[in-house]
């Protein structure tokens, strides 16, 4: 699809508002529907059209596949390494409270810390798999 | 107004699902499955379960679309005709069917204030999230704080399906070298 002048750039105008759309999604997901699964998607739709659109081996200069899988794995490593955290200070695994000197605000810590984990993790994953498949339409 | 929209949502879902069926083009089935995620996200709309909306519809509709398309880019979109008797399936399905309607039946009233599941958990969910934590998503604080293991056990099963995926189809590297070596 790299000679459709159009779609590329309805493409280009497009990934930036979808990525800052992930990024309110994931930020604002405390007031508004949404959290770190569908920042994460969303990031990852707007990454995987720039992929369709200007090629797979492009996608991948810009985002190696180590990377992604790198990615995949640290949101999980962030996830679990709040929970040690707080383990760490003296309360349970995951329980926030002792993240800072007020509770409240050790909870918003916790679940900001949290919902980034599950954001890098399925941005990751979205990616990889996306990657797994487009290589091997190429790979023919 | 509510249950006209539920009717109209469901009935368009089901038309939907025998369209899938019916048609024989793949990619068709593809973009019908496209549209019936969208049909599920505005059913959880008018649920107010705008989470989940939200949710089916950049995993539903979005991503798992593109991934449909590019699997059918690898298999061809004609799907191939069938050569068995569709009685028995046919038999299956409405004993199932059948069975799940069954069990609907001794299941509380949906919305009633009184019903278990609001009773459990729920009323120290909604005031400790207004007291201890204090954001307006009840579903966040749910989600990542009051149960933090259950969102780690997904996020944990999301990276393992990309596990699956890499040792099945992802490994580029080694499908270079055994082209080599042939």
């Amino acid at each position: 699809m790299r000679n459709e002048v159009i779609l590329r750039v309805a493409a280009k105008v497009l990934i930036p508002f979808i990525l800052i759309f992930g990024l309110y999604v994931q930020f604002h997901g405390e007031v508004s529907p949404g959290g770190g699964f569908q920042a994460g998607v969303i990031c990852a739709a707007a990454f995987i059209l720039y992929g369709l659109v200007f090629g797979l081996e492009t996608a991948q200069k810009v985002l190696p596949l180590g990377v992604a899988r790198a990615l995949a794995a640290l949101g999980v490593l962030i996830y679990s390494g709040t929970g040690v955290v707080s383990l760490f200070l003296g309360a349970k695994f995951l329980d926030y409270d002792v993240l800072a000197h007020d509770p409240m605000h050790g909870q918003h810590y916790g679940i900001m810390s949290v919902e980034m984990g599950v954001l890098v993790t399925v941005f990751g994953v979205m990616v990889v798999i996306f990657y797994a498949f487009a290589g091997r339409e190429t790979s023919r | 107004m509510e249950g006209f929209l539920d009717v109209a949502l469901l009935a368009m879902l089901v038309i939907t699902a025998l369209g899938i069926l019916r048609v024989r083009n793949l990619f068709g089935v593809v973009m019908l499955g496209g549209i019936y995620s969208f049909l599920s996200a505005s059913l959880f709309m008018v649920m107010d379960a705008v989470d989940v909306a939200f949710t089916e519809t950049a995993v539903g509709a979005g991503i798992s679309t593109v991934l449909a398309l590019a699997t059918l880019a690898l298999v061809g979109s004609e799907q191939s005709p069938k050569r068995h008797s569709s009685i028995l399936p046919l038999i299956v399905v409405f004993i199932t069917g059948a069975a799940l309607i069954y069990g609907t039946l001794d299941m509380p009233r949906y919305g009633e204030a009184d019903n278990p599941i609001h009773l459990h958990v729920a009323p120290e969910y909604i005031e400790g999230t207004r007291e201890d934590i204090q954001i307006p998503n009840v579903v966040s604080a749910v989600l990542a704080s009051y149960r933090g293991y259950d969102t780690m056990g997904e996020t944990t099963v999301v990276f393992t399906a990309a596990v699956g995926v890499m040792i099945l189809i992802g490994d580029l590297r080694r499908r270079k070298r055994k082209e080599e070596a042939e």
